[in-house]
Order: structure tokens, then sequence, then C-alpha cells
């Protein structure tokens, strides 16, 4: 709530928000040359309004939202550690705009993925949850990457990052429960693997519940991995079936990654003091291929869904 | 001769009137009723929009809870309306805004001109039905209702608990007995104007208004009395899922709609515009099927279901993480582990891979890092061979291996060196055919070239975890297909021994050993065991072994007996 004060309003158009709008929270910070495919990606799946954040960009990302029709901009110069990785931020937006709103929280890297996606937009998915009385979605995160090392392909402005980063690591993920807010913690995939060897409890969390019926007397407790009132985070089923779900492909490890590891690692502004980024400096320098033989191309959401990775569910 | 449509509108009133267009077009006198929650503003609009149309006509307007008597009350009152005014109509078809026909309406009213004494309505007895959700399927007739499911729950919950306890049954009406069925039907002036005409339907009214879900009972019960000819069906095609909600259909369902043949299909998501502008734009499009054929649409919808609810044996993932014994398989496929062959034998992985044709890994548990198959450092889905990571969550470390490579047997070699955390789970788990020679670790120890007080220290250990995985695979708990030789009984008789475990990893186009893997020199086995034991620390699982023997490999097997009778 106090948080949301150290947002300043760089422009404000939703009042034209309808009722049954879907919209999409994120919060940013140099991501001028992710924004264009963003904003595309999440338009042709049926979002119809942005409400963004931006941390001190200095690349010129802001004035271009601005400029977009369909989005809402506040801008700030705040700790992003100390508004809990932008949680605060967001969660004051939330209670503010996403109000009885399917609303989706997530970053300029992750390129969200359902059941049917290529063949049925977001509102379908919508309307099928409000009417199994449904208010949270899972989507894990799926760390993607590319052959060879990071920098061998530049991305450019616009481009599908899925293009260069097409790989994924299948099968390697562990989950447990966490029996205070009944979420599970999944950590694993290509992280896991090459930064985190030695010690495999600090790797990153990959559970999320990016899309929920918002309510205003809902919160995310740390960045999308857990909700409040807790019944939220029972996105899986416990009697053998399966809940629908979907993923989040997160398509941070680009040629852009090397440089935003060093900077993150000097403003010191992520998880557990950005040992993440330490991890990832560290490892990086020595061996920038994250892929490996058993690597598995990415095709469409039935590939993860065959997988094991996501569920449709009885939705069919 | 004609069929009316009797049209139950809810929302999305812009596609109910698309669809009630296309009905009109084709000659069908329309009565639509619409839901009393819609505002009245939006209702005015709505009739004002049709008012071009001649046969159309709305009636009396009732408040539709799902469970309720609303429903039928509205069925009621559109039917009537459409018996009354419009005389030729011979069969009326109930359906609703979000039902759409696939098949041209001349289809459909050739179809029932030819079948003119045929009511079209889905009618089992309760007994005979497994499709009700909630436990009620008898208690929908017996008890009374007067909460909604929707908004009362816990009211309604409680009030069915109470009569339950206190038995507060109430009676059937004589003459009457309860069949359900689909919601959507078809109906002979006949059948239906005997139904509505009733004299004792005051009574029947009184009674159904207190049974749960009437709409799926009052006319499938009370056409049994005055039809003729009941075909116990329902012409539209409408599947439920395992909540009692309608499957709803989209855009990518459309090849799957032609090819079903049915007349009527529900439930139509508003916005598949594809849907809509294919079977109700143009004719041509149309299928010119025969009988409704709805049974690939069955499949994929029973698919869905048991999805939900069975989901995938052996998968843990972000919407599947089932409590303990409600895995429903805990591991996806069978594996064979082996303890103590690798040790016994020389080669014996290459052995095992080429008579079975399984995957075999080493010692996937080693304290050094899991041994893949080609001692790869990542195997099937990138698992990693590194022993932190395998360590951090080792029964999730098996699942996944045997998840990742369904289709192909995974067989590995476990022993008391190897980190124990998977111990009971595989002793747990039915899919493990768990081989051990005990007492086989020493082996190694005997062949190595360390001092004998380190070797006596680590046999000690070694013995002692042994003894608890044992413990494991001998208690109550183990559901795993287990056989245990100690090493002394093993080396009796080994190929047949051997023959056994193959035989029952159950590959395809087994046939008897021919060749047998090489067993390791044990010559001086006997005096390194009495060694440890005169050091005081007694060997005990691997059997009594004679201080001077040195089994070899030559010693032919024993020949079986002959069974006399």
């Amino acid at each position: 709530m106090r948080k949301r004060r150290q947002l300043t309003e760089v422009v404000n158009r939703t009042a034209a928000i309808a009722p049954s709008d879907i919209l999409v929270f994120s919060t940013f910070r140099n991501e001028d040359v992710r924004l264009p495919y963003f904003l595309k990606y999440y338009r042709e799946m049926g979002v119809n309004h942005f409400l963004m954040v931006d941390n001190d960009s200095d690349d010129g990302g802001r004035e271009y939202l601005a400029e977009q029709p369909d989005v809402s901009l506040w801008s700030t110069t705040a700790s992003y550690k100390k508004s809990r990785f932008g949680v605060d931020w967001l969660n004051g937006l939330q209670m503010r705009y996403g109000h009885r709103h399917w609303c989706l929280v997530v970053d300029p890297d992750e390129l969200f993925v359902y059941p049917f996606c290529d063949s049925r937009p977001i509102q379908a998915l919508t309307d099928w949850l409000d009417a199994s009385s449904i208010r949270s979605f899972s989507a894990m995160l799926i760390d993607m990457y590319p052959k060879g090392r990071l920098d061998e392909l530049p991305y450019r402005r616009g481009d599908n990052p899925l293009d260069i980063a097409a790989w994924f690591d299948a099968g390697n993920y562990s989950i447990k429960r966490n029996p205070g807010l009944k979420n599970l913690w999944i950590q694993g995939g290509p992280r896991s693997r090459m930064f985190f060897q030695d010690e495999p409890w600090r790797a990153p969390a990959l559970n999320k519940i990016p899309l929920v019926k918002w309510d205003r007397a809902y919160a995310y407790v740390s960045s999308t991995h857990m909700l409040l009132p807790r019944g939220l985070n029972l996105t899986y089923d416990e009697w053998g079936g399966e809940k629908a779900s979907g993923a989040l492909l997160h398509t941070k490890f680009l040629d852009t990654f090397t440089i935003k590891a060093a900077e993150e690692l000097s403003r010191k502004q992520h998880y557990a003091n950005s040992h993440e980024y330490v991890a990832y400096a560290a490892g990086l320098n020595e061996n920038p291929d994250l892929w490996c033989k058993w690597s598995e191309k990415y095709i469409n959401w039935r590939q993860l869904e065959i997988l094991g990775l996501m569920s449709k569910g009885n939705w069919a | 001769m004609n069929v009316g449509i009797v049209m139950l509108v809810h929302t999305a009133l812009d596609r109910a009137e698309q669809v009630l267009r296309h009905w009109h077009a084709a000659g069908c006198p329309v009565v639509v009723h619409v839901d009393a929650k819609v505002a009245s503003k939006t209702y005015d609009t709505f009739v004002a929009g049709l008012a071009d149309l001649e046969n159309v006509r709305f009636s009396t307007r009732h408040r539709c809870e799902w469970g309720g008597w609303g429903i039928v009350a509205a069925s009621q009152a559109a039917s009537e309306l459409m018996l009354h005014e419009f005389p030729d109509v011979a069969h009326v078809y109930l359906a609703s805004g979000s039902c759409m026909p696939l098949r041209p309406v001349q289809e459909l009213q050739s179809y029932l001109a030819a079948r003119p004494r045929t009511d079209f309505i889905e009618s089992a007895t309760t007994a005979d039905v497994p499709w009700t959700v909630g436990g009620l399927d008898e208690e929908r007739f017996t008890l009374r209702f007067p909460f909604s499911w929707k908004r009362q729950r816990k009211l309604f919950d409680w009030w069915v608990e109470v009569q339950r306890r206190y038995k507060l049954q109430r009676r059937i009406p004589a003459g009457l007995v309860p069949h359900m069925g689909s919601q959507w039907w078809c109906l002979t002036r006949q059948t239906l104007s005997a139904i509505l005409e009733d004299p004792d339907r005051p009574s029947w009214d009184r009674y159904f208004r207190q049974v749960w879900i009437p709409d799926e009972s009052y006319f499938q019960t009370l056409s049994r009395l005055y039809s003729q000819n009941i075909e116990s069906r329902s012409l539209t095609l409408s599947k439920f899922d395992f909540q009692g909600k309608p499957h709803i259909f989209y855009d990518d369902h459309l090849q799957l709609l032609r090819r079903s043949d049915c007349f009527v299909a529900r439930k139509i998501w508003p916005r598949a515009d594809r849907l809509y502008d294919t079977f109700l734009g143009d004719p041509a499009g149309a299928m010119s099927g025969t009988e409704p054929n709805p049974g690939k649409i069955d499949r994929i919808f029973a698919k869905a279901v048991e999805r939900r609810t069975r989901g995938r044996p052996g998968l843990y993932m972000q919407s599947r993480f089932p409590n303990e014994n409600w895995e429903n398989g805990v591991t996806s496929a069978r594996y064979s582990v082996f303890e103590g062959f690798a040790e016994l034998f020389e080669d014996f992985e290459p052995w095992l891979a080429k008579v079975t044709g399984a995957r075999v890994h080493g010692h996937l548990f080693a304290p050094e890092g899991a041994e893949f198959d080609g001692r790869q450092d990542t195997f099937a889905g990138a698992l990693s061979a590194n022993p932190k990571l395998r360590d951090y969550n080792a029964w999730m470390f098996l699942t996944n291996l045997i998840w990742n490579t369904r289709g192909e047997r995974q067989c590995f070699q476990f022993g008391p060196r190897d980190s124990q955390f998977i111990s009971w789970d595989i002793a747990k788990d039915p899919n493990a055919q768990i081989s051990v020679i005990s007492g086989a670790w020493a082996v190694p120890l005997f062949l190595s070239n360390e001092n004998f007080s380190v070797l006596r220290a680590k046999a000690a250990k070694l013995q002692k975890i042994e003894a608890d995985h044992l413990y494991a695979l001998r208690s109550t708990y183990a559901k795993a297909r287990i056989r245990i030789w100690t090493m002394a009984e093993f080396i009796e008789a080994p190929t047949e021994a051997l023959q056994t475990v193959i035989d029952e990893t159950g590959s395809p186009g087994l046939r008897r050993l021919t060749e047998a893997p090489r067993l390791i020199d044990l010559k001086g086995f006997g005096q390194f065991l009495q060694n440890l034991k005169n050091q005081g620390m007694h060997p005990y699982l691997m059997g009594d072994f004679p201080v001077d023997r040195a089994p070899s490999q030559a010693k032919p097997g024993r020949r079986k007996p002959y069974l006399v009778k």
C-alpha cells in the first residue's frame, strides 16, 4: 500500500478498461529491446490492457511504452529490493485496477503458454476457469536457452526470442511442498544444473501462479510464486488427478544476459543478495553453453503437455 | 408438420439471436424464454431486435438457477405457448441459446417427419446411470432441496445430512418411476401436451419443485407415462465433465463436430466465430450424414475427465502432486534394481544390456555421482549426474528418470556404498523389481589393496547399511517384486538364479540363457571373511563360506530334478 506512493504516474489509460478485460501487470528495467515482441505476443493472445511499472530505465523503453494506446505506465526510482522485487508496486496497482479482472503478472522475458493457446484466445481459458470456479492458474517457469554460447546469436528488437533460445530441460525438476503457504516449490532446469550444483537448495524457485481472477483482498507474497489467501496456491491436485496448468517460457538467456548479469551484480537488487547472479557470473565466465545432448527443442504447448510439464486437466 | 424450437436463453444474447434467426429462416417457429435475471433493458433491446420475425414468441420469464425448478417452469411455459400458438408443430425441440445446429435444419425436419410418433428424450432409471455428481442419485427424489447449491452450499450440504440422519424421506408419488437424462429433449405434440394438460399436473409439479435438478428428471419421468415410443437419447450433443458442467466447443473442434453428424451441439463458446460462421453460414459446408455418431467426441471428453481425475501415473508436476498412497502408480513404468550382481560378475552391465535389451546403468546413487549408461554427465530429460543435485531430491531423481525414459526399461545397480535415500521408496514401489545378492559388497573389498584395518571398518559399515536396506525389503510395507539370495546361496547355482531374474524383467523375445557372465575369481574369499571374523567383525550377510572353498565357473549347473507323479 505504502509502496504505491513510490510510483509516479507517466500515463494512465485505465479509464479505457472494460469490465471483462484481461490485464497484464509487469515491472521492467532497461528492457526496451524486448518490449515490442512482449506487447505483440500478449496482444495476439487477447490481453486488453497492460499496466507497467518502469524501474528507472534509461534505454528509451519508458518513452516507447508511453506511446502505446493500451498501456498505462508508472515509473519509480525506488529500490527494487525494498519493494520486495517489485511485488509491492504491482500489488498496489492490482488492488486498485485489477479487482474482478483476470490478471496476468509476467516479466518482459516471460512468455505465457496455456493449453490450446495456438487455437484459443486467453478469454477462452478465463471463461472456462470462471465456469469451473477456479480462481488461480499455475504456469511453471521453464528456462529457455540457445545452443552454443549465449552471445553467439544477437537478439534484435521485435524478434521472437524463442527463435534463439529454443531449448529447455524436459525432466530434471525437483518438487517439494511448502507446508506453510501450501504452494509447491519447484527447482531444477538448466540454472540448477549449471550454476547450483554445489548448493541445489539455493536454486531459484520455478513455481509460479501468474494468472489470477483478482480480488482486492488478494496479495502476492514473493514474486508470483506464492499468494495470499493460501487457498489460491492449491493449483495442484493431491489425489492423483491433474489440474489444468500452463508454462512461462523464460527467455532470459539471450546475448543480452551477460551484460545484465554484470549490471545486476553491481546493483545487488535481487533475491538473496543476488546470489543467483554471482553464480551466473561465475558460471558464465567458464562455460556459457547451457545446452546439453539431452536438451529438448521447443515446438509447442502440446509437446510440453506430453512431456508432463503442463497439463490440459479436464479442458478439452 | 413442423418442428418448433423452444429456446432457453440467459447469456450471450447476440449469439442466441444469430441461432434463433437461423432456426427461423428454415421455417421453424421459435418460442424464447429469457432468464428473469437478464436486465429488463437488455431484454427489451433483444425483443425489439427480433421484431421483424413473424414466428417468434416470448414466454413468461422465470428465474433459472442451476439445479432449481425455474428451468422446468420456463420449459413448461414456453412449450405451452408453442403448442397454443403454432398448431402445425408436431415436434418440440428444447434448445438453449448456446446450442448450435450442425446439420441443415431441413435434415432435422425430415428426420423427425419420418418419425412422427417418436419422442427423443434420454431417460434412464436412477439405478442404471453412473453419471450423477455429488453422490445424489436416488436421493434426488426422496429428499427435499430448499437451498441453492451454488449460493447456499453449506446449508445445502447440512440439510442433506440432516435428512439422511433423521431419515426424513418423502414418498415418491404413486405411479411415478423416477427417470433421469439429458435436459435437452425433443418431444411430440401428443406426449408434450399430455404432460402439460394432465389433470394431476399440480401434484406432479408440487413434488418435482423440491426434487434436486428437476430439469433432468421432470420430463424424463413424466414422458414415460404417456409416450408411445421413447427413443432414449438426446438429439443434442452435450457432454458433461466430472463436475457436472457441460464441455464447451471451440473453433478447434470444427472438424470433430463436422464428423459427428449430430443435429445440434451444446455448448458453444460465444466467441467461437469460426464455428458460428461455418455451421450457420452456408448450407453447402454442412454434413450429409445419416445417424448421429458422436463416438469420437465422446472419447475425447472421456479422456479429459480421466486426465483430471486419475492423471498420468508416475508423473509429478506443478498441477499433479499426489499425497502418499494416492499416486495411482508411484513411478510410471517397471524397472529393475540389481544389488551385488556387478560386484560378483565381470562386465555384468554390458551382459545384462545384451540379454535384456534394456537400458542398463551403473550405480545411479554412487557417492561420486550417478553412473548413467555410458557414464554420461547428463541423461534423458537433462538429468544431471551430479551427486548433490541428485541427493537433494533423490526419489524425484528416480521418478524423473523413469518418466523421462517411458517406453524403455531401466535397470540400475544399487548397494550399500550408494546413498540410501531411496531405500524405502523402491521397496514400496510395485513397479520395482529388486534382486539382491546380499553380502556381495565384500567382494570389492576382498579384491582391493587397502590396509586390513581400513577394510574391516568399511565392511562393518557396509554390512550395517545393507542390513537396514534388507529390513526395508522384508518389511510389511514392501510392495516391490523382491528376491534375496545370500552370496553363498547364489553361487551354488548362479545360472538358474540369473535365469529367474532375467525372466522377470519381462523383456520380449527372451530365451534360455546361453551365455552366463563370468564370476569373479573368489579363491581366498573364505579366508578373507575368516580374517574379518578374526578381527572381531562378523560378516553374516553373505551366508556360510567355508574357508577353503573356492567356487569356480567350471562347475556345471545341477540337473533339474524330474517331476514324478
